[in-house]
């Protein structure tokens, strides 16, 4: 419930003035509210809250993973360093 | 999540504990606040990897878990009233009340009915004008736009068969609440990933200024936590103060306005009671005058409500971090998923349930 799930958005929709979108959970197609991510785009990716989009996931995830991935390195690098 | 990201976990995780352990000169309390990190935490393994020096300590995000007893006898008493449909999350109806709980209410014949979302509940509601249907809102500021969105939208189609029943909390008065008791022994936190996707950084700083402690905004893939914890070690052995953000992907400083803004039309702040806490004063959100046609307090009377917890249960001092869930004498024993003494046994983001399912006794 209170589990954020990420998912991709398939299909936009507007039901009685509501934003609404189909969004993909590895297979499994939710009908979820859009109202408070309206820059959202089919195939972006959004953290779902209780059928609620909260927030639209920037695409460069693996380019954040590959920068953590350099910090811990220098972190380890100065560590030897020091030893 | 593709390819990259995972062929790349596995490396990230390795060298991050090689680099925690290294940068580590002594132990350190690090709170995870919410319920769904603690999950997270013992799903993965993670919390068995990582150096003894480092103890996480469980906090109360667990909306389930803090939902007060006084509200869950409320919903068992509007959910037994002839002409209700009682909409909720599933993790609410095994929740013990103080006689009974809402899946007892559903056995004796009472139309108790899970849903995924509020807006689900609406349109039950849309589907039933005959019907009361009340939806048990509960959650942090995660939740809160979506619970919002149910009751504006109804508000805008005039559908006047709806009504929530409010139990909105919020973490930052909670935070405030740990690192002001005289027993707290949080020296940094990890803050909920998700509730800052909606809510921003800034209500964070103060936090960390005024009790000089590292807070680190932290998501939920293994990497993510170990980050969080590497981020707010990191501060702690240098002595640094402030918040970090260790979720760029999902957050941003200001937070999601939009959703702020869904929030801000249907709640305003009061101060709220929570379970094995007490009362923290401005910690939880209830409709405003503006929609308060669809409380469902105002809209149902159920008398005079005596609680009683259980004798045996410890989840208060679980959920303030004063123990862990195995120091329970119940745990495992009188107490199971299944007959659950206390909240925290029962979701999928309390405490005593996450140990209980991935082995910490």
């Amino acid at each position: 419930m209170c589990l954020g799930v990420p998912g991709k958005i398939k299909e936009i929709y507007t039901v009685e003035k509501t934003r609404m979108g189909k969004v993909d959970f590895d297979g499994v197609s939710l009908d979820v509210c859009l109202e408070a991510v309206s820059d959202a785009e089919i195939g972006d990716y959004v953290i779902v809250h209780a059928g609620f989009a909260i927030s639209i996931l920037s695409q460069d995830e693996a380019a954040e993973t590959l920068k953590y991935l350099k910090e811990i390195d220098e972190i380890n690098q100065q560590l030897l360093a020091e030893d | 999540m593709n390819d990259i990201v995972i062929h790349h976990e596995s490396e990230v995780i390795g060298k991050a504990l090689t680099a925690l352990s290294g940068i580590l000169t002594r132990p350190w309390s690090i709170m995870e606040i919410c319920g769904g990190q603690t999950h997270a935490f013992m799903q993965t393994g993670l919390s068995a990897m990582l150096p003894d020096e480092i103890e996480l300590i469980h906090g109360p995000g667990c909306p389930v878990c803090v939902t007060s007893l006084e509200l869950v006898d409320k919903a068992v008493a509007i959910a037994a009233k002839e002409n209700v449909i009682f909409t909720s999350y599933g993790d609410m109806l095994r929740v013990p009340g103080s006689e009974s709980n809402l899946f007892s209410v559903r056995a004796r014949g009472g139309d108790v009915r899970v849903v995924y979302s509020p807006m689900e509940a609406l349109q039950i509601a849309q589907k039933n004008p005959q019907k009361e249907v009340v939806f048990f809102g509960i959650g942090f500021e995660t939740t809160a736009p979506s619970n919002a969105i149910s009751v504006i939208k109804a508000k805008e189609r005039n559908i006047q068969n709806y009504s929530m029943l409010v139990s909105h909390v919020r973490v930052p008065p909670a935070m405030h609440a740990i690192l002001s008791a005289d027993n707290n022994r949080v020296q940094g936190f990890l803050a909920a990933g998700h509730v800052c996707a909606v809510m921003g950084m800034e209500e964070y700083f103060p936090i960390a200024e005024k009790y000089q402690i590292p807070i680190t905004v932290t998501g939920f893939e293994p990497f993510d936590l170990l980050r969080g914890i590497l981020e707010t070690v990191r501060m702690l052995e240098k002595g640094t103060v402030g918040v970090v953000n260790a979720y760029e992907r999902a957050v941003s400083s200001q937070g999601n306005k939009q959703a702020q803004e869904i929030i801000e039309q249907a709640f305003t702040e009061c101060d709220r009671q929570w379970r094995g806490i007490g009362m923290i004063p401005n910690s939880g959100w209830k409709l405003n005058a503006d929609y308060a046609q669809y409380d469902a307090e105002l809209k149902f009377e159920v008398g005079d409500i005596i609680t009683r917890e259980s004798e045996v249960c410890i989840s208060g001092l679980i959920l303030q971090g004063i123990k862990k869930p195995n120091q329970c004498p119940a745990f495992g024993t009188l107490c199971t998923p299944q007959n659950p003494l206390g909240a925290t046994m029962v979701s999928s983001e309390g405490a005593c349930a996450a140990y209980y399912r991935y082995g910490r006794n």
